[in-house]
């Protein structure tokens, strides 16, 4: 039996401290805990930085390592930094080194790198060993090179070598979300199908539960299934809420596709222990071809934003009208001023109060007390959506819905009006990488810090 | 006729990556689920989203109670033309879709 500690479903989030005690008592055989995702969009990755405070990190992981050390069994967190990048990682274990020294604690770490550099990848992409997935945008060469970072998902083979190496701590780069969880299980014989099943249902904390905000569960692992226990005093695990946690930002709810095969749970059977653990068997996991995804980010343009709140109930009303015309005469002005075609930038008015979320799938018509009117401009440079952004400017100000009338004046919060958002980013592969050798595309670092 | 969210427990749309979504209606009860599955025009669905019905992947799950639905996300997450980072705002345009 391998029993799993997870503190909650990212480092970041916060979560019940006197959960992760219980979960201590509990002698666990591993501590794991997600770090990252794409969920909060590609500039993560594009920058290679994380989303969450330094000291918010620092605090949390403060606990997870003095944890750590109470249980004496390693701490492994996966996708380190939000985005896995290999600067991620050194983030971390630059704060990791710092915590060493302040706790006194002399550990050996394990850094698991998953960035790819562009020029392989490219090199991957002439010789046939990269593949599209569903959905994925099309690809060359140059896609590759102009990407600022790339980073493949490591899954448990990975991560089973950066225990392998005797690691207190491992600070991986990006993985996928279920491999820190399944690793150990998988090393130590346990049903791989039920390693990755519980480790998907395992990989948000509590959110498989009824009090997803108390984060630590503990799951254990053996040969014919997994047992989920949430550790918060109020959380409850039903069969209802672990199976229903496939369907979470899941593609398919039935399976689930890994580096190396894939799990299949169409037959899985849950059953409640007592009102507050499940215990799951049936799960299937099913080999195939040893492949990693891959993810990676670059520069799409820059971007300067410029908000106006329309209060008058005229300009309400006439608010998308009034919003295109500013758009398309400055539009015009822009390209005179700086030499760009039509298509080289965009000036895009989203009307907040009226479909700024949907655009044109919106259905709702309803008439707001006043608009927000959230201008975009994306340039090829910093210094183009600058200009733009000033072009604008008077028009928001002032622009008139008919020519016969006083001049009216807009609501601007702030000043400057223009806000400068610097580049923004796209995701540009949605593909996976085929292996001979699982690590051939990581690499480890292990260092012993601090002193105790 | 009804709105599907006033029917449904809940309506929920997520990334499934960046690029795709994911909706699901969690039914809450059999009959509930019977009906919002038997009324639900899939035709319908990929309009109000406008995407290729052949693209769309649709799950019907009794043991849930839950009607999902997978398609490529209308814009790519984080892009320029991207409203909605986390995806979570699409879910409205089926909760206010009426149904039978």
């Amino acid at each position: 039996m391998v029993r799993v500690l997870i503190p909650t479903g990212a480092l970041g989030l916060a979560y019940d401290r006197d959960a992760l005690s219980r979960g201590v008592a509990n002698r666990p055989d591993i501590i794991a805990v997600d770090g990252g995702s794409t969920d909060s969009g590609p500039s993560y990755l594009g920058r290679g930085v994380s989303k969450y405070s330094r000291s918010t990190t620092k605090a949390e992981w403060r606990d997870l390592m003095r944890a750590r050390a109470e249980a004496g069994v390693p701490l492994v967190i996966g996708t380190a930094g939000t985005c896995g990048a290999d600067s991620a990682v050194d983030w971390l274990y630059e704060i990791t080194t710092e915590l060493a020294a302040e706790l006194g604690q002399k550990v050996r770490v394990a850094r698991l790198y998953s960035g790819q550099a562009p020029e392989m990848v490219a090199g991957a992409l002439r010789a046939g060993r990269i593949t599209p997935l569903s959905g994925a945008p099309s690809v060359d060469e140059d896609t590759l090179r102009s990407c600022t970072n790339i980073v493949a998902l490591a899954g448990a083979e990975q991560i089973r070598a950066a225990l392998d190496t005797g690691a207190d701590i491992v600070i991986a780069g990006r993985t996928t979300d279920t491999a820190i969880i399944a690793a150990l299980p998988i090393a130590a014989s346990c049903d791989p199908g039920a390693a990755w099943h519980g480790a998907k249902v395992g990989e948000c904390g509590a959110l498989a539960t009824t009090n997803p905000a108390s984060g630590v569960i503990q799951i254990d692992f053996d040969e014919t299934g997994f047992t989920l226990e949430p550790l918060g005093r109020t959380a409850r695990a039903t069969p209802y809420t672990v199976s229903a946690h496939m369907l979470y930002e899941n593609t398919d709810p039935f399976i689930l596709y890994e580096p190396g095969g894939h799990l299949d749970v169409t037959g899985s059977r849950y059953s409640a222990l007592d009102d507050r653990r499940v215990r799951v068997e049936g799960s299937v996991w099913v080999p195939g071809p040893y492949t990693v995804k891959l993810e990676g980010a670059r520069v799409a343009g820059y971007q300067v934003v410029s908000l106006t709140l329309l209060r008058d109930r005229r300009y309400v009303e006439n608010a998308r009208a009034w919003a295109e015309d500013v758009a398309s005469r400055c539009r015009k002005v822009a390209m005179e001023r700086t030499g760009l075609t039509a298509s080289e930038f965009t000036i895009e008015m989203r009307l907040i109060g009226q479909d700024a979320t949907l655009g044109l799938l919106e259905t709702g018509r309803v008439t707001p007390v006043e608009v927000g009117v959230l201008c975009i401009v994306t340039a090829p440079s910093e210094a183009q959506a600058a200009e733009i952004g000033k072009i604008l400017n008077p028009y928001l100000l002032h622009h008139a819905l008919t020519e016969d009338e006083p001049m009216p004046t807009f609501a601007f919060p702030f000043s400057p009006a223009e806000m400068t958002r610097g580049a923004v980013y796209e995701f540009c592969l949605h593909h996976i990488l085929a292996l001979d050798d699982p690590m051939a595309a990581f690499r480890l670092e292990v260092t012993e810090i601090g002193h105790g | 006729m009804a709105e599907l969210g006033q029917i449904a427990q809940k309506v929920r749309s997520k990334n499934a990556g960046p690029f795709w979504l994911t909706v699901d209606i969690f039914c809450g009860d059999p009959v509930t689920f019977a009906r919002v599955s038997g009324a639900l025009d899939s035709a319908r669905v990929a309009a109000l989203y406008r995407v290729a019905e052949a693209e769309m992947r649709r799950f019907d799950i009794a043991d849930l109670n839950v009607v999902k639905f997978s398609f490529p996300r209308p814009t790519v997450q984080g892009t320029a033309a991207d409203r909605d980072m986390h995806g979570a705002g699409w879910a409205v345009l089926l909760e206010e879709m009426e149904i039978g």
